[in-house]
């Protein structure tokens, strides 16, 4: 029942062929049995999981149930879980009890699902490989030696493995897709602003974006059920009207127009990756696809600018962080000085340090035009890009990822190296359009992401292709042996 | 550009992060191949573009002035490292 999509998993439940009760039990074993393998949770709840399943067959069958409920799910450990530690991946918050549950949290306990627990990421959401983490790195269920991906790489690699059958993610820069694109998952970025933010804990605020990470499309698109919406706690949340995103799933895909940006297939891509991406091209225009080649002239220009905007918001955001009011405190401070730069030296990890420090050095005076105004102006001609090829195509199709997962410590010393991985990421969450990343093959047993870009919005365009895509090949029901 | 130790400590000042020298070392090469990263934005002309702070249009949104908040103080001090009588405890400021 493991490898069940969420989809089949309410089907089961509602026709009583098993029960919640059941279903978490069953889950939570396989957690337990299998997470000091692979290190993707941090905390696993199982007495509340099996109080709250307890609570969902009871209303299952009844008015009150929503089509979710009674279905275990993870959360990334940056949404804020009343009562249960949240620690977004780093010693700083390790004792941090939330006192309060984020808008996605309580949208996902209202329609029913069942939390198992918190999972690992990369301290602060800043990493590509989960190797950031104060909790260790998680292993990729498909190869223990190589990463995840990051920074949702616990939520990736436990839906991989299938110790839950969905988890939630965040993505700053890449971090749902190319995690799932690594582990062979389905991940849904949406448009920025559809997803609530409020107790999501921040790292660079005008790019912070949560989703969903499945087995499936039509998986992501009943979550997103459940995650979409207004909500007046989040300043930038969008207030435009939230369409039933398994409506159009089933429509053909006929005649839809999809653009291949040239810089996405250049010299910096692996090239049996390529040759996976253009397979599943070649899928799509079997589909009924127009496929055509297109620019996004500024692609170059976006991790310049995104490590400018990024590290400066964060290094506003992290300044929360204190040592007086919640989180690590040091021993001992001598005075309010030593309080505050012990606290942070203590409980931050180094990749954390450095993005604060960029992120002081290019906002403190005199470097502020040269750095953060420049890449505002770049995230512009950016955002442009993608508006003239939307012009012509209605979404743009390429690879998630620049390769397959990468080996444990291979680009952890080189910080540099490993911000460059996220070259085909990073400009969707700078311009604030929805993406997803869905499994289209494997490179030496590792799978390999096809990225679908869409407008704002346009979620339920990149589902339906998304879908369509899955209902024709089978790359996103291959499981990893070791954990069938 | 490049960043020296001097310059490193200066901004781990500003983040009120406690370095070391041997980190001040470390850190001034890392974030001098950052920053060298980062000027590849100067090759773009931009004389010509604006500024944008944010990916969608949107104007900040305005609420009543109404209380929404309530009080929550012992719940959220539950979490604090120190705490006295309601108030949050900091080494002595003034002698």
């Amino acid at each position: 029942m493991h490898q069940s999509t969420l989809a089949g998993l309410s089907e089961a439940l509602r026709s009583k062929q098993i029960s919640s009760t059941e279903l978490t039990e069953h889950f939570i074993s396989r957690c337990k049995k299998h997470n000091e393998q692979l290190n993707c949770f941090i905390t696993i709840n199982e007495e509340q999981a099996l109080a709250a399943a307890k609570d969902a067959d009871n209303i299952i069958g009844t008015d009150s149930a929503s089509r979710l409920t009674g279905i275990p799910i993870a959360h990334k450990d940056i949404f804020c879980t009343n009562g249960i530690k949240t620690s977004c991946g780093s010693k700083m918050l390790d004792n941090f009890i939330a006192p309060y549950d984020a808008t996605v949290v309580e949208k996902i306990n209202q329609a029913g699902l069942i939390s198992l627990g918190k999972t690992n990421m990369d301290e602060f959401a800043m990493g590509s490989s989960n190797e950031t983490s104060y909790y260790g790195a998680v292993k990729n269920p498909w190869h223990l030696d190589h990463v995840p991906g990051g920074s949702s790489g616990g939520s990736a690699s436990a839906v991989a493995a299938m110790l839950c059958p969905a988890a939630t993610g965040t993505d700053t820069g890449g971090s749902i897709r190319q995690p799932a694109s690594m582990c062979g998952i389905t991940g849904l970025k949406p448009t920025y602003g559809r997803v609530s933010r409020y107790g999501m804990i921040a790292y660079a605020s005008s790019l912070d974006q949560g989703g969903p990470m499945t087995r499936s499309a039509e998986d992501a698109a009943l979550l997103m059920n459940v995650l979409a919406g207004f909500d007046e706690r989040d300043s930038t949340s969008s207030d435009q009207l939230v369409e039933d995103y398994t409506e159009r799933l089933n429509n053909p895909i006929e005649g839809i127009k999809i653009g291949l940006p040239k810089q996405y297939f250049d010299d910096g891509l692996d090239s049996e990756v390529a040759s996976v991406i253009e397979d599943s091209i070649k899928q799509l225009e079997k589909l009924g696809a127009i496929c055509k080649e297109i620019e996004l002239p500024n692609t170059h220009l976006s991790i310049p600018a995104y490590y400018v905007v990024a590290p400066a918001e964060c290094s506003s955001n992290l300044s929360r962080f204190d040592g007086v009011r919640f989180g690590y405190r040091c021993e001992d401070p001598k005075d309010l000085s030593d309080l505050y730069c012990r606290s942070r030296a203590e409980g931050f990890g180094n990749e954390v340090k450095r993005r604060i420090m960029i992120g002081t050095y290019v906002l403190s005076a005199g470097y502020y035009d040269a750095y953060y105004l420049k890449a505002q102006k770049i995230r512009h001609l950016i955002r442009d890009d993608f508006q003239t090829a939307f012009n012509e195509v209605d979404i743009i199709a390429g690879p998630t990822a620049t390769g397959p997962a990468f080996k444990l410590n291979e680009k952890i010393n080189d910080p540099v190296s490993m911000y460059l991985s996220d070259i085909y990421t990073v400009s969707v969450n700078l311009a604030g359009i929805p993406a997803i990343s869905i499994p289209a093959g494997f490179v030496s047993s590792l799978p390999i992401g096809l990225q679908l870009i869409g407008n704002y919005f346009k979620e339920s365009q990149l589902l339906n292709v998304a879908h369509q895509f899955q209902l024709a090949t089978d790359w996103h029901q291959r499981t990893p042996e070791a954990f069938a | 550009m490049s960043l020296d130790k001097s310059e490193v400590e200066k901004i781990a000042w500003l983040a009120r992060l406690e370095t070391n020298d041997q980190e001040n070392t470390v850190f001034s090469e890392e974030l001098s191949s950052i920053l060298d990263l980062v000027e590849q934005m100067d090759a773009a002309d931009t004389s010509q573009v604006s500024a944008i702070a944010h990916p969608l249009d949107m104007v900040t949104r305005l609420r009543a002035d109404a209380v929404t908040e309530t009080d929550q103080r012992e719940r959220f001090q539950q979490h604090a490292p120190l705490t006295e009588d309601g108030y949050y405890l900091v080494p002595k400021v003034i002698e």
